[in-house]
């Protein structure tokens, strides 16, 4: 195993992620088995190679001028919200 | 011949000489959908009143003749592309109560051309899977053989079609979507360069590897259809501000002289030889019809499948992070606290292999792992692409199979994922380079008494995609593999 139980608590507790007891042992071993086969990319020579940051080499991130171009539509994209009140979207208590 | 097996160009001829309606079309289809649909679970939803509404119209636009050629055709869509008013669950749990507010582009272009909308079909959850059993709807069954998958992640477009249920659908393909499907099924599958269609609206998995494209009966219909899907959308700020060719005004052009590189990686062990045999000959009838063919080397290759294992996951980690079970989605009942909410409407959301592939992401991109796995793995990205494009400076395509076997049994990978993620080991390369890539029917092999559909699988350069078609369209004069139906779906 390349992975911890306990690593395996802590990245499900950054990716809030719920795991069950009971699925535990299987993520533990399934997440193992993924990092040592990608383990095989270090014995690539990557020496002076740039990381690839876009498909396209020659693309930029195209910038548009900062004005509004949407009209509102709240009521609508509220419509699949588990629970809204006044426009606003709920959750449980944040601050006591 | 049956209305049913016909190409979208025989459809829109025919619709054009007034033979049968829209309606006609759309009542024969939704037909089709309900007898044969449920045995292979192809459909998540059926829009049955839409496509009757849609096919009305189509008719009245025709009848003024104000039609274009692909006014009136039915077509489906894979269930990640936002349909406005219509569900939109991309096979998962976490979206099973979504109904899209607006369209996706490649939805609102269709929609404009004046094609009919049958319905959305099953696909993988959230399209991570290669043979359509992460469906949070159960898994589609392969026409050819229903004990067998259909492939993944776009198998409700895929059997869909096979099946005739519908002339042609969308897919999107991240590491092989499409085009693995098309392969299993019988169908021409293509994939367009990275950027070359708009994703706005299309649910993300891996922004970077993500494109949509057609998964269709003939090189001469995805022509037709990326023409009327592909194009600038300033809605995505990766979408290429490139003209779009006439794609099918392109399919002439011949095969003699077209330099074709057979990649040497493609044939390495783990193909299975049945698969090899059928590709080679292919190969063969590209060179007697003109084309010159060489052997090439792209000895990066075999290190895609690690390569997408890192970058796939990590961006899937991102994306799928929007999933809260705040603003839409499945929400947990009685949450004790915020992160409680977040938590367990996230861990009863995803399915398993969605929860995989989010951990796995959050792995290699979490602090003290990034540069060991994350920007390594980008690296090695670089080098995959150099590869390609080495090979591009001496041939105008590269060929080789789509994927190492014909279609296995349900239930056959699912226990170890790296036997299942193998199956895209000559699909994902394309990607993680953002390469155009298609697959068309090449033949079967014989398994347990069933014929079991093989592709070719052709990849080019960037914005390459009408000298792929031509070569697809070309190699379809030839051969008739890709008219083959299924036994049960004349």
């Amino acid at each position: 195993m390349s992975l911890t139980r306990p690593q395996v608590e802590a990245i499900a507790h950054l990716a809030r992620l719920e795991i069950t007891e009971a699925q535990m042992p299987v993520y533990v071993d399934s997440l193992s088995r993924i990092i040592d086969f990608v383990e095989q990319l270090s014995a690539a020579d990557t020496g002076g190679v740039e990381p690839m940051a876009h498909p396209l080499a020659d693309q930029v991130q195209r910038l548009r001028a900062d004005q509004v171009a949407e009209t509102d539509q709240h009521e609508k994209y509220q419509q699949n919200a588990p629970a809204v009140a006044a426009g606003l979207y709920l959750v449980p208590k944040v601050i006591e | 011949m049956s209305l049913h097996t016909l190409t979208v160009a025989e459809l829109a001829a025919g619709l054009a000489a007034r033979r049968f309606s829209s309606l006609d079309l759309a009542l024969h289809f939704l037909g089709r959908i309900e007898r044969l649909a449920p045995e292979l679970n192809a459909f998540v939803t059926v829009t049955a009143d839409r496509a009757l509404a849609d096919a009305r119209a189509a008719d009245e636009r025709l009848g003024r003749g104000e039609g274009g050629p692909l006014t009136g055709v039915p077509v489906a869509h894979k269930d990640i592309f936002c349909t406005d008013g219509i569900l939109t669950t991309c096979a998962s749990k976490m979206l099973s109560n979504f109904v899209a507010p607006y369209d996706a582009t490649v939805v609102e272009r269709w929609r404009a051309a004046g094609m009919v909308l049958l319905g959305k079909t099953n696909m993988d959850e959230f399209a991570m899977g290669s043979s359509n059993e992460t469906s949070f709807y159960g898994p589609v069954r392969n026409p050819w053989d229903r004990a067998r998958v259909p492939g993944g992640s776009s198998g409700g477009s895929a059997a869909a079609v096979a099946a005739c249920l519908a002339p042609a659908a969308t897919g999107t393909d991240t590491g092989g979507s499409i085009r693995q499907p098309a392969a299993l099924t019988n169908l021409t599958g293509l994939k367009p360069t990275y950027g070359r269609v708009s994703r706005y609206g299309m649910i993300a998995f891996a922004s970077s590897l993500d494109q949509g494209g057609v998964l269709t009966r003939s090189a001469e219909d995805a022509a037709l259809l990326l023409g009327a899907m592909a194009g600038f959308d300033r809605r995505d700020s990766t979408s290429v501000d490139a003209p779009v060719p006439d794609y099918v005004a392109e399919l002439g052009q011949p095969l003699k002289g077209v330099r074709v590189g057979v990649i040497r990686e493609f044939f390495d062990q783990g193909l299975e030889p049945g698969v090899g045999k059928l590709v080679r000959d292919a190969i063969e009838a590209l060179r007697l019809q003109g084309a010159t063919v060489r052997e090439v080397s792209l000895p990066a290759l075999p290190l895609s499948v690690p390569t997408y294992y890192v970058v796939a996951p990590a961006e899937c980690s991102s994306n799928l992070s929007r999933f809260d079970g705040v603003r839409f989605g499945h929400r947990c009942d009685s949450p004790r606290d915020l992160l409680d909410l977040y938590k367990r409407s996230r861990g009863e959301g995803f399915g398993d292999e969605v929860k995989r592939r989010i951990m796995t992401g959050t792995y290699v991109l979490s602090a003290g792992y990034y540069d060991a796995y994350y920007l390594k793995a980008q690296k090695v990205r670089q080098l995959i692409a150099a590869d390609f494009e080495r090979a591009f400076a001496e041939v105008d395509v590269v060929i080789g199979p789509t994927a190492p076997t014909p279609a296995f049994e349900l239930g056959a990978k699912t226990s170890d994922p790296i036997t299942m993620y193998l199956n895209d080991i000559y699909t994902i390369g394309a990607n993680l380079a953002g390469l155009p890539a298609i697959s068309i029917p090449c033949g079967f092999v014989q398994e347990a008494g069933k014929d079991l559909p093989v592709g070719l699988q052709l990849i080019g350069p960037h914005f390459s995609e009408s000298r792929l078609l031509a070569v697809s369209h070309q190699y379809q004069q030839l051969t008739d593999w890709h008219r083959r139906v299924p036994n049960g779906y004349e």
